[in-house]
């Protein structure tokens, strides 16, 4: 494997899992408007893992689309350990997709600069989608924590069960440091003082604090993963797993 | 003309019944039930296909599934701003279907236990709900006709996709077959129990018939679905599960068995295999989001004290 199929497979396996969690929420909302809106959401990421694992497929030259989500195993995923993180309760939902949305757009502006021509165009049309859902977890980060005491108390207790997670996203891996070299990208710490400023303005807004150790839990981008992943996985892969090759 | 006379000749010229025209309560009251009821079903709907959107077996297929699923929430919106218009408040709506007071289709007390099901659920049981909705775009109350529109619309897409996994599974493994066979066969009796009881026991028919909010009968309706199904059927290699089953040259149309009406009955009165299930997860999502209904208001009213403040300083 390259490193641009690794990274493109981190891509997709990113969508693809904090979607797979969204889709969890379906039919279990607290109000049918956020039903949708975060039905919405789901659907732009499994869309964006669709377009990346069609990229990596052609990269690959032998498994198909399905193949890589479906029939690659725990220690194959590469996906943010942040994303693999149980739903829990809506703060929690929430402070998890706040984090990543505000990284995720920072890093598809990146790609709009990419040398790399599948990068730039999945981008061009995925950014549109994530500037919404940075939109759509601001506001709800502000309104839970200037909202009532109980709800305070809940996203802060979030914030500071999720944090630990998020240091993963601005550390480069094997893979992106490969291409970092060749200028495909740029270092994801490049942008970390950015997402330090977003996520801080938004958090005095929402009367939350930003924990103050350093996060430092990593490993996903490796295939090093939480408990969680494999049942996620086991879930998703079930099908595919049972009757193998088929066509659905 | 009395308000009751202008009314009656408006159903019988076919113009609409808006919002703001004078009604008979007993209509009102017909027709809050109707759509409420409607929208639950919408609601409640989404539980059992939401079952298999993180099992779907291809990627395509959970983002079509889950594209499904949303539109289901988004007929529940247009169908209570459509009741709401009638005076009812959603929140009371609401309150109704999770106390168990309020009635939705008995189709989604039943499981979904295989891929299959998705499949079958498009095509028969999304079949059956355009047949019955259909005619409800051309109902004499105009914000539920106008909200009709769009449903059907949508809707003969589901059937579209529901029809296609079908076809997938039926053009598949013996595996695959056996299991779209399986889920016909669970599915297909619950399906013909969604037109309602025989017309010679629907309470409603009447009166609904006389107002046009209904245009055709629960067993008109029924016969029509069987009619249109079975050759779809036997074009995927399904056998439909009525020993009964039978072309009838002089009626132009299909003999069928009689539905069970005792399980039809059991299922209403909520013995269904999934009623206390359903009930359930809709008061569990209802309840955990109570702070967070809490919490955006109370954001909502800080920010318009804020705002009034800084408009006058």
């Amino acid at each position: 494997m390259n490193a641009l199929t690794d990274y493109t497979l981190h891509l997709a396996d990113n969508q693809l899992i904090l979607g797979q969690r969204l889709c969890e929420w379906c039919g279990h909302n607290f109000v049918l408007e956020q039903d949708i809106a975060m039905s919405n959401i789901a659907l732009d990421l499994i869309g964006q893992a669709r377009s990346y694992y069609q990229y990596a497929s052609k990269l690959d030259g032998k498994k198909s689309e399905d193949d890589l989500a479906m029939l690659r195993g725990e220690r194959e995923y590469k996906n943010l350990l942040l994303l693999e993180q149980p739903n829990g309760d809506f703060a929690n939902t929430l402070a998890r997709q706040f984090f990543y949305d505000v990284f995720h757009l920072f890093q598809l502006e990146d790609h709009l600069k990419s040398s790399d021509e599948s990068l730039r165009a999945i981008a061009e049309k995925a950014v549109k989608e994530v500037r919404y859902h940075v939109t759509w977890s601001s506001e709800w980060m502000i309104r839970l924590g200037d909202g009532t005491t109980e709800s305070h108390a809940r996203l802060q207790h979030a914030v500071n069960k999720i944090w630990m997670w998020t240091g993963e996203m601005f550390e480069a891996s094997a893979f992106e440091k490969d291409l970092i070299e060749k200028k495909i990208i740029s270092n994801p710490k490049d942008f970390k003082l950015s997402w330090d400023q977003k996520i801080q303005e938004i958090l005095t807004e929402a009367t939350l604090k930003l924990p103050l150790e350093e996060p430092y839990q990593h490993g996903g981008k490796d295939g090093l993963h939480t408990e969680h992943l494999g049942y996620i996985l086991a879930e998703m892969q079930s099908l595919q797993r049972t009757y193998p090759g088929l066509a659905w | 003309m009395t308000n009751e006379e202008i009314f009656e000749k408006k159903i019988q010229d076919e113009v609409r019944i808006e919002p703001k025209d004078w009604m008979p309560e007993a209509y009102r009251k017909t027709l809050i039930r109707q759509i409420s009821q409607h929208a639950h079903s919408e609601v409640v709907g989404m539980l059992p296909e939401a079952n298999w959107i993180t099992r779907a077996p291809t990627l395509r297929r959970k983002a079509t599934l889950l594209a499904k699923v949303q539109d289901e929430a988004g007929h529940g919106l247009y169908l209570y701003s459509a009741m709401e218009t009638l005076g009812m408040p959603r929140s009371q709506a609401i309150d109704d279907l999770l106390s168990g007071k309020a009635k939705y289709s008995s189709i989604f007390n039943y499981p979904t236990l295989s891929w299959a099901d998705m499949g079958t659920i498009g095509w028969l049981v999304d079949g059956a709900a355009i047949l019955n909705q259909v005619p409800l775009c051309r109902t004499s109350y105009g914000p539920y006709a106008r909200a009709m529109v769009r449903v059907c619309k949508e809707e003969s897409f589901h059937q579209r996709q529901g029809f296609e996994i079908m076809q997938s599974l039926c053009e598949g493994s013996a595996d695959q077959k056996a299991m779209a066979q399986d889920a016909i066969n669970r599915w297909w009796w619950p399906t013909l129990m969604m037109f309602g009881p025989r017309d010679a026991e629907s309470g409603n028919t009447e009166l609904s018939m006389k107002w046009r909010i209904k245009r055709f009968t629960n067993d008109e309706l029924r016969q029509k679905f069987v009619d249109m199904m079975v050759p779809q059927a036997q074009f995927l290699g399904l056998t439909i599960p009525d020993e009964k089953l039978k072309w009838n040259a002089d009626k132009n149309g299909y003999d069928f068995g009689d539905v069970d009406w005792d399980e039809f009955w059991k299922v209403v009165k909520g013995q269904g295999p999934c009623n206390k299930q359903r009930l359930e997860a809709r008061n569990k999502a209802h309840d955990q989001g109570a702070w967070v209904r809490e919490a955006a208001a109370a954001y909502a009213e800080k920010r318009a004290k804020r705002e009034k403040i800084g408009a006058s300083a």
